[in-house]
């Protein structure tokens, strides 16, 4: 029901007016707290945690999942969602081997030509034929893993181009590739959100379409880029993972990934009802989800209850963050 | 006065987050009268009513109710998809001897009900396929019919045409005859001095005057609604407009033959600079489909919009590049950005031009939004506040700064003061009279008459979609406009003026 | 559903309506004339037993799945609870037949009703809800099944086993049980009060909440419902396996949501039938089935060609709907 108050709130601070703005806090700012207390809580009880070795490991396990989140932070901040990723990430490891022969920067090009024609797809659907982004994306969900597997005629590929593989196992300084790349997408993805009309037009489609439209904004070619760079970047995440892998694996290629995406930028504090895009949030999100699984593993605990933890902190999260209206 | 109260309240206090909404509210409904509930945006009605009907538990205070209350609101709510039959009997629908809903009986008998309220509509058809006016007489119906011995209507007829009003006005009317108490809560002078017997009038939260309104004047009313005396009242009129406009000779927008059927038939509307132009006509005219069609956000099967003379291509972002800006009718849907700050809602439709390379640039966007804010005397804790805390007055203002920052040469205002309190409304109407001394070119919709004939400088009115007529300097009058909206649907003509009439001693 | 059409002339929604419903029921009488021409098996009798019998089990889930996209919802934990639910009456079996129904009845049911809750009571969005409870049956699952390493068998001679493998004139007990609940599902849906609520809840949920409608219960009903549902759909398919399969149901939900959305109902909430649902199953269950019917292709065509015209039909409604 109505929490809002129907005069301006001018009268003094009571407490409802102080636990709103503790739950604001806590939506704005749960995450970095919750990734902060499990640091904390591996440093006392986990050994060999806060290792550089371990570090590394999990950031490069992390890279391919925040490649593909931040793109689906931007997909969601326009009150979207794209459940096609996972599908697209197995559509650019099928792709891959075609091309390695002529080099893999042609491989590499291909597959991320077919993740930006993916996205602009699934963008096109949304932005021009105005099907609801759910329903748009699933029908990729649905026939991309499928098309990806008769590309690849249902085989797995082992690939052996040294400089591919490079990619996933490279490192320059010490960072592995694949992290520094991730990195740099979160940097730009930031840039592009908070400091480029497009940014601010796509926040500006996601609070009010209506609105947006009748201001003039560019809507359709915003929604079609929107979904083009989450395209993009699934293809980036795909062929990352494929070279860690040193393999093209299209039936296991990023499955569920959709579901770890959206989680992670859920959790980073990016509302589902669109208008709003946390990239750092998004980034810690990741490293969240990343750590509690870390955590989990470290301690013995089966996959099971990794699970099932994972579940109780999805729904804190979005209880803390969720709409009041 | 014999008492016979079917609600009392005594002594209601409401808080939601440190404010008060109600403050020791006093109120008492006798049984079959209708009794006015009037107010500032704010004052606390919808508050009283909610706690009326138990959405809302008061902080303090007791509440008595000898009776069932069903409640009508200003958005009709019901729902769009299911069937008016379904829709009108939802949760209390005739059964079978196997206690599975009986769609023909529930049918028939929906079919028989409205016809009692003028709707001979296809009752199996969904809601959504009515016109609204219909479909608050559903509503109307379904509160009726659920054995009500109270019916709170809010704002119902702020959406109806003046047929519809008459058909709802009677509704209300036979209802008080059956001895159904009414809360009527209405903006509309004309409609509360026909059909209620009390009143009370809230203001910040608090009663400040109950009792019979036929001996409570026109003018007190709105003083005890604004808190402001009589004769301030008096000395500045109803609305805040000033003189007419200098315009210059040349038109700077002409839109030729602008069709779109059936909302628009061949539509002619020419501006010039400094100039304000009043669109009148009824609910479902074509006003807000015509201002749509001249920048561009609704579709036309023919016509041309020239500005400066030359062909503007039919697109939001051509209109917008050639200067024309549109401020929209609904504020919440089709305005605001709720999330955003509101710089961010100001500048957004400038924002190109604020950046460089597609990169924005903060300062530029600080030094004018700073500009617009204290030119509109725009009430915020900070520019970055969240323009959603805003109240409705201070949220229009934003909408209009986004226009003007964009630099607009003709500014499209649908209904810019519905909906925003009397203060905020004063001044956006005086503002829309600078803008024009300024030299913009105005086209000014509304559905208060007194507005567009205290603000426009010439009235086109429109008539299903055709002009029916324009009006100027000595013409500019209720009565000719009046005349023209009606040409044919002259019953109603009559009564609408009639009751125009009768609501004539107040404001000038 | 059929309304009565008055003389009126047909509004325009009512006129998509019938189009969108007719539209995947002409495209699946298409389907079925073109294969049956095309591939001489296709038509057998057997054939058209194994084809019902597969859709079964899906039409089950997707019954449920009907109800919570009308209110507007969304369950993404089918697939999982359908596995779950496999497991559970696997498991369940070794103490008896009605172990084995209840058991996975009364846990999924549970889940569901969580989802519900969690949904109707805190206004978290369904999508997020559903897809924590998808993790956490799978780690259910898991953990039943000691992190999937056994699957637990039927016995053969056990009475449970009948419900998936016993057979009128040759149609399995599933699809019966799938065309009762249809048939109930369209009552329900149509002729009781809570079916109003469910559309009511979809079709505009502030308006029903002012209405009197009981939304938060019609919500926390429909999830628990389609929680059920899944359950059910497990349990029969384990009958008919005679094991609790752990890796079944991955992607399921997807399946369903898709045949709901083919049969016409309105992922938006507030407008959708039983009967378009079963055609949906009816469709893409007919393409799995030709797609086989073809040996030389590729069984991962299926998904391609569900995928297509999954996007076929959507793109058609909503240009029906302009």
């Amino acid at each position: 029901m109505t929490r809002t108050a129907p005069q301006p709130a001018t009268r003094p601070v009571s407490k409802a007016a102080t636990s709103a703005a503790r739950t604001r806090w806590l939506q704005d700012n749960g995450v970095y707290v919750a990734v902060a207390v499990l640091l904390l809580f591996n440093a006392l009880f986990t050994s060999n945690f806060l290792t550089l070795g371990n570090f590394t490991t999990q950031l490069v396990q992390a890279a391919p999942v925040l490649i593909v989140a931040l793109g689906m932070a931007l997909v969601i901040g326009t009150e979207g969602v794209d459940l096609s990723v996972g599908a697209v990430m197995a559509l650019a490891a099928a792709v891959i081997p075609l091309y390695l022969g002529a080099g893999p920067l042609m491989a590499i090009t291909m597959a991320l030509v077919v993740g930006v024609l993916a996205g602009a797809f699934n963008g096109f659907l949304v932005a021009r034929v105005g099907i609801q982004p759910i329903v748009a994306t699933l029908a990729l969900l649905v026939g991309g893993r499928g098309l990806a597997l008769v590309i690849a005629d249902g085989q797995l590929v082992q690939l052996r181009d040294p400089s591919f593989l490079e990619l996933g196992a490279g490192n320059v300084a010490g960072i592995p590739i694949s992290v520094l790349i991730a990195g740099a997408l979160a940097l730009v993805i930031a840039a592009v959100t908070n400091r480029t009309t497009f940014g601010r037009q796509l926040v500006a489609i996601g609070g009010n379409r209506k609105a947006a439209t009748l201001a003039g904004l560019p809507v359709t070619r915003v929604l079609i880029g929107v979904y083009a760079i989450c395209g993009v970047l699934a293809a980036v995440a795909g062929v990352i993972a494929t070279s860690r892998l040193a393999a093209s694996d299209p039936a296991d290629m990023g499955l569920l990934m959709e579901l770890s995406a959206i989680t992670a930028v859920v959790v980073g504090g990016t509302p589902l009802t669109g208008g709003k895009v946390r990239v750092l949030g998004t980034v810690f999100g990741v490293v969240l989800m990343q750590l509690v699984r870390a955590t989990l593993i470290k301690h013995n605990l089966p996959d099971s209850i990794a699970q099932m933890i994972q579940a109780a902190i999805i729904v804190a999260a979005v209880y803390v963050a969720r709409e009041r209206r | 006065m014999p008492t016979d109260p079917v609600i009392e309240v005594a002594g209601v206090t409401k808080t939601f987050a440190g404010v008060r909404a109600l403050s020791d509210v006093d109120f008492t409904l006798q049984r079959g009268e209708v009794h006015a509930l009037v107010g500032e945006n704010g004052a606390g009605k919808s508050t009283l009513i909610k706690v009326l009907t138990g959405i809302h538990t008061p902080d303090a205070g007791s509440i008595t109710r000898n009776g069932h209350i069903s409640t009508i609101y200003q958005e009709v709510n019901l729902v769009p998809l299911m069937s008016v039959s379904a829709n009108l009997f939802l949760g209390r629908e005739p059964r079978t001897r196997f206690g599975l809903i009986d769609r023909a009986r529930r049918d028939a008998d929906a079919a028989e009900l409205l016809r009692g309220y003028g709707i001979t509509a296809d009752v199996s058809a969904p809601l959504g396929t009515l016109a609204v006016g219909e479909q608050q007489m559903v509503a109307l119906a379904r509160a009726v019919e659920a054995n009500a011995d109270v019916v709170i209507m809010d704002e119902p007829t702020s959406s109806l045409e003046p047929r519809e009003v008459e058909t709802l006005l009677g509704v209300v009317r036979k209802l008080h005859e059956q001895g159904i108490a009414i809360i009527y809560v209405s903006h509309r002078m004309d409609e509360l001095y026909r059909i209620c017997d009390t009143v009370t009038v809230l203001r910040d939260g608090v009663n400040v005057h109950s009792g019979p309104l036929d001996e409570l004047p026109r003018i007190e009313l709105v003083s005890l609604m604004l808190g402001r005396s009589v004769k301030e009242i008096e000395s500045h009129g109803t609305t805040a407009f000033g003189e007419d406009h200098h315009a210059d000779a040349q038109p700077v927008l002409e839109a030729r033959d602008l069709t779109s059927k059936p909302r628009i038939n061949g539509v002619n509307v020419s501006i010039r600079p400094g100039e304000v132009v009043g669109l009148a006509g009824l609910l479902g005219s074509g006003r807000t489909e015509t201002a749509k069609a001249i920048i561009g956000a609704f579709p036309i099967s023919g016509g041309t919009v020239l500005v400066g003379g030359k062909p503007v291509a039919h697109s939001v972002k051509a209109s917008m590049r050639a200067g024309i800006s549109m401020l929209a009718e609904d504020r919440k849907t089709e305005g605001i950005i709720p999330n955003l700050s509101v710089r961010e809602n100001i500048v957004l439709a400038a924002l190109p031009r604020l950046s460089r390379f597609g990169v924005t640039s903060r300062s530029k966007q600080d030094r004018i939004v700073d500009t617009f804010v204290k030119r509109l005397r725009i009430k915020v804790s900070s520019p970055e506040q969240k323009v959603a805390e805003l109240s409705g007055g201070n949220q229009q203002k934003v909408l209009l700064a986004r226009w003007l920052c964009t630099e607009p040469k003709i500014l499209l205002l649908d209904e810019p003061t519905r909906g925003i309190d009397v203060g905020a409304k004063a001044e956006v109407q005086a503002l829309i009279d600078e803008l024009a001394r300024e030299g913009l070119a105005v086209l000014l919709i509304s559905s208060e008459l007194d507005e567009l004939l205290d603000g426009a400088d010439r009235l086109i009115v429109l008539r299903d979609g055709s002009v029916a007529g324009e009006l100027e300097g000595d013409r500019l009058t209720r009565e000719h406009v009046l005349e023209a909206i009606a040409a044919e649907v002259k019953d109603d003509a009559d009564r609408t003026t009639a009751g125009h009439a009768a609501g004539q001693q107040s404001g000038h | 559903m059929t309304t009565t059409l008055t003389k009126s002339p047909l509004s325009r929604a009512t006129r998509t309506k019938v189009l969108q419903r007719q539209g995947a029921a002409v495209a699946l009488v298409l389907m079925v004339a073109v294969s049956w021409l095309v591939f001489p098996r296709f038509g057998s009798l057997d054939n058209l037993r194994d084809l019902a019998l597969q859709g079964s089990f899906l039409a089950v889930i997707a019954i449920g799945m009907t109800f919570v996209i009308i209110t507007g919802g969304i369950d993404l934990s089918v697939g999982s609870l359908y596995a779950l639910g496999g497991v559970l009456a696997a498991w369940g079996s070794q103490y008896g037949f009605l172990a084995a129904l209840v058991l996975p009845l009364v846990v999924c049911g549970l889940i569901g009703l969580v989802n519900g809750l969690l949904i109707a009571k805190t206004n978290m969005a369904p999508f997020i809800v559903t897809l924590a409870s998808l993790l956490f049956a799978r780690g259910l699952l898991l953990v039943i099944t000691d992190e999937g390493a056994t699957t637990y068998q039927i016995p053969p001679d056990s009475a449970f086993v009948e419900l998936g493998r016993g057979t009128v004139f040759g149609f399995g007990y599933p699809i019966f049980v799938a065309a009762v609940l249809a048939v109930l599902g369209g009552l329900v849906l149509n002729r009781t009060n809570f079916g109003q609520n469910v559309f009511a809840t979809g079709g505009a949920e502030q308006s029903a909440v002012l209405l009197g409608v009981p939304v938060a219960k019609t919500k926390i009903l429909v999830y628990t419902m389609s929680g059920t549902l899944a359950g059910l759909a497990g349990a029969l398919t384990a009958a008919y396996l005679q094991s609790g399969v752990t890796v079944i149901g991955v992607g399921l939900e997807l399946d369903a949501i898709a045949v709901v959305v083919i049969g016409g109902t309105l992922l938006t909430g507030g407008m959708g039938t039983i009967l378009g649902t079963v055609i949906g199953v009816g469709l893409i269950k007919v393409i799995q089935n030709v797609i086989n019917q073809i040996g030389t292709l590729d069984s991962n065509y299926q998904s391609v060609v569900s995928g297509v015209f999954l996007l076929i039909v959507v793109v058609l409604q909503r240009i029906l709907r302009r």
